[in-house]
């Protein structure tokens, strides 16, 4: 697979060989699945045969592998290394990354102009993973908690901007705050049972709370409205300006005295998020030099020590998942007031694992590299939009094949948080 | 009274479900240290499979159970053990050796690329069953509620049963067992004694899927109703009972697991269905707040 | 007693039936090099566990006496507050460093304290105000000096992890000073040392005996190095002291000499314990 490839040195025989061996596999896998298929009909279920399907799915892989090894190193070695040598993977260091983040910015202000209002909209939808994946990297990425259940967050915070905005009408500089506080408190609810746990028990419970809190979002009609979720979210406005047809004054088109065009809100909607995103993002490095982030990373390192030294492990465990609790509120905010709807479909485990993906790819210490896991998982799925069915099936696979190749994410060099010399140029 | 030995009768046969599926968990944490997180959709596989297979011996005119039965378990097993493999083989072999969170990443990935396998081959929709078995006896009639055992539980739990027995039989005295044990305990150390290790974890995870498979095998006949989702509350809901019974513990996958299924009949019967996996899952963070190391696991003892 | 920084008193810890430490009473006083020595199993560790929160004592008291004169008893403290209220600090036989973090930043982290402090638990750190500014830059004047100190300056952003064994030994030594402690208790600080090395753990530690006011606390294996600096010798066997005192007494106690190298044989054996 890739990652492990051998020289080409391997006879023809061999290579016939293991072909051999991955078609039968492969037939064996598609056999029960590919070959037959359930067929609802009026008098129940019956099977329906598709033998093409298990010889296509056999001799492909046949041949697929077979030139795979025949060719090894050569082609797909090749492919491998030009892509590596592309400067921003080969010794990303500092001052690459400064100049990045600067384009990337600079790209980002001007991104609507260049292309329609679907861009800006799927755009969008990137920058409010990339707010999540800031917040989830402080939770996995710097104090090393692993956390699956984070949708439940970004769930709490959309939740609670949307009742605070129809119950009590505030605006939504007031909502977001206010939902960020709430997620946070929600942070610190699940941090205290899991201070004790390490890895993989961590991520089961946090699983499980991300589960509890969709189950009850469900169920508890009276707050939450159910599966049907809530409706009617105030959308948000330019200093009062709406964003809607009319010529009077009230709405932003009337008071600029341009044509009405759905763009105006799309591409609003899209400033507004790169603020936060922008906000987010300098938030993050900022803390990362303060003592608090450089604790969250030695507690990752070596709790054992930390205590040593007289650092509480608790508060620093508390306050990772309190400060990521509190971005995934402003998300879940932003995400309530753009769609004007939420529903308890949009919170379940996927969303969880997509942002960990987001994380864990991006190289849990760079945020430019959640800005290209963010731009590769959500922002090319979207394109896949119209093979709905295969979007997923896509996605899991990119997501194997990715982490296969990089294990240790896409931009891995962790930037230090204080140096005694300054940096020599590289 | 009455009303409660039904319950734990059915709880029970959920439990043994449950159980099944996490030894395959914990029999894989313990040999390479990772939750594979795919295990619960392995166990749908299972599901689909055996479905299949049921119809599949109507077309082939089987109709004689105890046959159709074998027949449909050993289909069901080989099949899913080959999906068991071959997710061991690319999804987690490839990063043995880096850091934790990659093969977690990546067992996501192989969970959701199953998933949507499944739900495009055979469609999206919810699969019903003809019942297969009709019949029940009755336990005792006394009272205001008649307690039955269905024959299907009967068979769920004796099954349950003696592929504990074959099972731990293998584990204790066969030469793989002992392979595996040591991997367990120190996989660099058993290399260098000549175990080969490729082979062994790829064994625990044709084991852990085959009895997955059983599992899938047992929800077709039970539910008679599966889809390609069931996978992920019931892989969650396993590793509870492993993580309940001790990671690591064989036995304890399977106390664990009936417990759970105790726990969650009770819940629906006593409190309500929609919070039944609410209660399962605070059981859980209660366990791993007082004894993290479950009911019969061995408490990790960190050296300073 | 006057005088000592640290007393402990019918230490006593017991693992179900084991009994590791049984009922050992000493002092540490400041300005002193105080080795705790023994064979493998003698409890040595255990009592070091104790002593800083990592086992809580099955009885006994830990009292440590603070500078302004105010007594604090350690046996029921936190671990991290023993480090942080008690200023008891220590190193690790296994050695404990932040390996994905650079030499500089594990100086930082053991500054934590007073830095968090500075900053306004972040908030003045986020504002850029001149207060943290001003700390960071006297933390890093501090963790420079040490670095100086035990000759790590050149790799102070390098990867902890990358430095050599005796090299993150003495970084290992130094996150402990730069974190201010009363009392500082070495586990091993000489394993896996060659001679060289040995000599500037040694000439190391005497700087610290005289340039702070502090008490040191080690365990050691080595007795090259425990004779040759400590002032102050306590043997341990099977969980119980067998001999307390200054090094020469220590090195001529038969019960020492047996406890090491057993019972004489029968010819006259000239011993000396243990050295080289």
């Amino acid at each position: 697979m890739a990652g492990n490839y051998a020289p080409s040195t391997s006879s023809f025989a061999i290579a016939l060989r293991e072909a051999g061996i991955a078609g039968f596999v492969a037939v064996l896998l598609a056999v029960p699945l590919l070959g037959f298929r359930l067929v609802d009909s009026a008098q129940g279920l019956s099977l329906d045969y598709r033998v093409p399907w298990v010889i296509f799915a056999g001799v492909g892989v046949f041949c697929a592998r077979l030139i795979l090894n025949l060719t090894g190193s050569s082609i797909v070695g090749g492919v491998q290394r030009s892509v590596s040598q592309i400067a921003i993977f080969k010794r990303f260091n500092g001052d690459w990354e400064r100049i990045i983040g600067w384009v990337l910015i600079g790209l980002a202000f001007v991104l609507p102009f260049l292309g329609d209002r679907n861009l800006a909209d799927r755009a969008t939808l990137v920058l409010i993973y990339v707010m999540l994946g800031t917040g989830l990297s402080i939770v996995v990425g710097l104090a090393g908690l692993l956390d699956l259940g984070y949708v439940a967050f970004y769930a709490v915070g959309a939740y609670c901007y949307a009742i605070l905005a129809l119950t009590f009408g505030f605006s939504f500089w007031i909502c977001l705050p206010l939902a960020g506080l709430f997620a946070a408190s929600f942070g610190i609810l699940l941090g205290f049972p899991v201070l004790r746990l390490r890895g993989d028990y961590l991520a089961i419970v946090t699983l499980g709370f991300g589960e509890i809190v969709r189950i009850l979002l469900i169920n508890w009609q009276n707050l939450t409205g159910g599966p049907d979720g809530i409706i009617g979210i105030p959308r948000p406005t330019l200093f009062g300006l709406e964003f809607r047809i009319g010529d009077d004054a009230g709405s932003f088109a009337g008071f600029f005295g341009i044509p009405f065009s759905p763009a105006h809100r799309i591409f609003f909607l899209y400033y507004l998020a790169l603020t936060l995103v922008l906000i987010t993002v300098f938030f993050v490095q900022r803390i990362r030099r303060l003592p608090i982030g450089r604790a969250w990373e030695a507690l990752r390192e070596d709790e054992i020590a930390c205590r040593s030294l007289g650092l509480n492990p608790t508060t620093i465990k508390l306050s990772a998942f309190a400060l990521g609790a509190s971005f995934a509120g402003f998300a879940g905010s932003f995400f309530a007031t753009r769609q004007g709807f939420i529903s308890p479909e949009s919170f379940t485990f996927i969303e969880s694992a997509i942002i960990l993906a987001v994380v864990v790819l991006g190289g849990m210490g760079s945020l430019i590299g959640i800005v290209f896991a963010a731009i590769l998982l959500v922002g090319l799925p979207e394109w896949f939009r119209e093979l709905e069915q295969f979007r997923m099936l896509a996605f899991g696979t990119v997501m194997v094949l990715v982490v296969i190749w990089r294990p240790h994410g896409l931009l891995s060099k962790r930037a230090l948080s204080v140096r005694l010399n300054q940096q020599a140029s590289q | 009274m009455d009303y409660f030995l039904q319950q734990l009768v059915n709880g029970i046969s959920l439990g043994a479900i449950y159980g099944l599926i996490a030894i395959g968990y914990t029999m894989v944490y313990g040999i390479i240290g990772m939750i594979n997180f795919a295990h619960g959709d392995i166990y749908m596989i299972g599901a689909f499979v055996s479905l299949i297979g049921f119809l599949l011996m109507n077309v082939l005119g089987i109709t004689y159970i105890p046959l159709a039965i074998l027949c449909v378990l050993v289909f069901a097993m080989a099949f899913t053990a080959v999906y068991g493999w071959t997710v061991e083989r690319l999804a987690y072999r490839p990063l043995r050796g880096a850091p934790r969170l990659a093969p977690l990443i990546s067992a996501i990935g192989a969970s959701i690329v199953l998933q949507n396998f499944v739900q495009i081959s055979q469609g999206a929709r919810v699969k019903p069953m003809q019942p297969i078995f009709q019949g029940t006896f009755s336990v005792s009639t006394g009272g205001n509620f008649d307690i039955t055992i269905s024959y299907l539980q009967v068979i769920v739990v004796v099954l349950t049963v003696l592929l504990m027995l074959a099972f731990t039989f293998l584990i204790t005295c066969t030469s793989f067992g002992r392979a595996q044990r040591a991997t367990e305990q120190d996989r660099m150390m058993a290399s260098l004694l000549g175990v080969n290790v490729d082979r062994t974890i790829s064994g625990t995870f044709v084991m852990g899927a085959s009895l997955a498979a059983v599992a899938g095998f047992m929800v077709t006949l039970y539910y008679g109703v599966i889809d390609f989702y069931i996978g992920f509350l019931a892989g969650i809901k396993a590793f509870t009972a492993a993580v309940l019974g001790g990671i690591g513990s064989i036995p304890g996958a399977m106390l664990g697991g009936l417990l759970i299924g105790l726990i969650e009949a009770m819940w629906s019967a006593y409190f309500s269905t929609a919070y039944k996996d609410v209660a399962v899952f605070a059981v859980l963070v209660l366990v791993l707040i007082f004894r993290p190391s479950g009911l019969l696991g061995r408490p990790e003892v960190e050296k300073v | 007693m006057t005088g000592s920084l640290l007393c402990i008193e019918d230490l006593t810890m017991r693992f179900g039936g084991l009994t590791a430490v049984d009922d050992l009473s000493f002092n540490v006083a400041p300005n002193e090099i105080t080795a705790i020595i023994g064979p493998n199993g003698a409890g040595k560790t255990t009592v070091f566990n104790c002593l800083t929160g990592f086992y809580r004592p099955t009885s006994g008291k830990l009292k440590l006496t603070q500078p302004n004169g105010k007594k604090i008893s350690l046996e029921r403290m936190n671990g991290y507050a023993i480090a942080r209220h008690a200023r008891v600090v220590r190193t690790f036989q296994n050695i404990r460093l932040f390996a994905g973090m650079s030499v500089l930043e594990n100086l930082m982290i053991a500054q934590h304290v007073p830095l968090m402090r500075a900053s306004l638990y972040s908030i003045g750190g986020l504002l850029g105000l001149a207060r943290y500014q001003r700390a960071e830059r006297e933390a890093v004047e501090l963790a420079s000096y040490w670095l100086e100190k035990v000759n790590l300056i050149e790799s102070a952003d390098e990867a902890a992890g990358s430095l050599s064994y005796g090299a993150r030994r003495r970084l290992e030594i130094a996150r402990a000073m730069c974190a201010s402690p009363l009392l500082l208790c070495l586990d091993e600080p000489a394993a896996g040392l060659n001679p060289h090395e040995d000599m500037e753990l040694c000439e190391l530690l005497a700087d610290i005996r005289r340039e702070y006011n502090i008490a040191i606390l080690l365990i050691e294996h080595d007795m090259g190095i425990v004779m040759r600096i400590s002032d102050h010798i306590v043997v341990l066997d099977h969980g119980a002291c067998i001999a307390d005192g200054k090094p020469a007494e220590v090195r001529a106690n038969p019960a020492v000499i047996r406890a090491y190298l057993g019972e004489p044989a029968e010819d006259d054996v000239q011993v000396q314990a243990g050295g080289e």
